[in-house]
């Protein structure tokens, strides 16, 4: 057999292994929490006492926010979010605030300082362990009006972009 | 000319391999939702400096991690961060001591180390949010600096404990 013979019979088993191994990486490649995309449902009282039932909104547009009244970031983006429930709240979108307080009193608290003007309530380990973990403030996600997760943010995110996200989906 | 057809396949398999082994990145498929990059206060690049814990008493979690792999007697970790992400996953061996800026939280931290010497290796850590901006664990640490504890160390989370910790797949238990 020529040498040339053997370089091509090493080169096709090398990509061979190569589809192989990057197979195997899509096949491993683990599921999200949220099953399918949908936002996991969830039932929570309010820091008012009343009840707040994640799919009541459905046909809305949903920024549901995870944060804390001792979270710098989260402080900083909540004003926007009062801003956009008064700009686009009659067009179909809605503030969920999920506060990761350990008590419901700084929220409310917080509250009232700052003006929040859609649902807050006080979340735990299962609500946050539904989606995929809060282990680090602020989480946002973005759920179109069927419900489904568009968009995960973690971290502080710019006015704008939420601005443009939910834009986009209130115009589908 | 003729020879150079043979480089061809060596590329393709090269590029091959590449893309076998290169992470993937996250996109929105209709099945899976965006995620996007984390924005950090200061926190994504090197250690700061100008904190109010000295960098000398600062621990990466890569080194955190590789110690408790080899050490005999691990130090004792605390964690003053909020409880609900306590429950969802910590150090194991790590106590939870109740927000490290809270009354509540300083007073059982105080009364935890009360007992021990003062050069007892003591470990620290959070992860709420982007070290900058972290309200728990600077008073937690000043308040061990405070009564004498001088072997403290305070673990450097960048970003927060689920990208810098957990992600990272070092370990993790579950629960009060």
């Amino acid at each position: 057999m020529s040498s040339k013979r053997i370089a091509i019979y090493a080169v096709v088993a090398l990509c061979l292994l190569g589809l192989y191994i990057a197979s195997r990486r899509t096949a491993q490649k683990p599921k999200p929490k949220a099953s399918g995309n949908l936002a996991p449902d969830f039932t929570v009282k309010d820091i008012d006492g009343r009840k707040l039932t994640l799919s009541d909104y459905k046909g809305k547009v949903v920024l549901l926010n995870f944060w804390a009244t001792w979270c710098a970031p989260c402080r900083t983006e909540i004003p926007h979010f009062v801003e956009m429930q008064n700009r686009f709240g009659l067009n179909g979108f809605q503030v969920i605030g999920i506060s990761m307080d350990d008590d419901a009193k700084p929220v409310r608290e917080f509250a009232q300082q700052f003006g929040l003007n859609y649902p807050v309530a006080v979340g735990d380990d299962k609500l946050a362990e539904s989606y995929g973990g809060v282990l680090g403030l602020p989480i946002s996600f973005i759920i179109d009006r069927e419900g489904r997760i568009y968009a995960k943010r973690i971290g502080a995110a710019d006015a704008a972009v939420f601005d443009n996200e939910v834009i986009d989906l209130l115009r589908k | 000319m003729k020879e150079h057809v043979y480089y061809l396949p060596a590329i393709l398999t090269v590029l091959l391999l590449c893309f076998a082994f290169a992470q993937e990145p996250v996109l929105f498929d209709g099945t899976n939702p965006v995620v996007l990059s984390f924005q950090a206060g200061s926190g994504q690049g090197a250690i700061p400096s100008n904190d109010s814990v000295p960098r000398t008493s600062l621990i990466s979690p890569d080194e955190l991690a590789k110690s408790l792999r080899t050490v005999k007697r691990a130090p004792l970790i605390l964690n003053v961060g909020p409880r609900s992400m306590y429950i969802q996953a910590h150090i194991p061996g790590s106590e939870y001591m109740g927000a490290g800026s809270s009354d509540a939280g300083q007073q059982k931290l105080r009364e935890r180390v009360q007992a021990l010497p003062k050069n007892s290796a003591i470990v620290l850590y959070c992860g709420c949010c982007p070290w900058s901006d972290c309200p728990k664990v600077h008073p937690a640490y000043q308040l061990l600096h405070a009564l004498g504890y001088t072997n403290v160390k305070v673990v450097y989370i960048a970003n927060d404990f689920g990208t810098d910790w957990v992600n990272k797949g070092y370990p993790v238990a579950k629960g009060e």
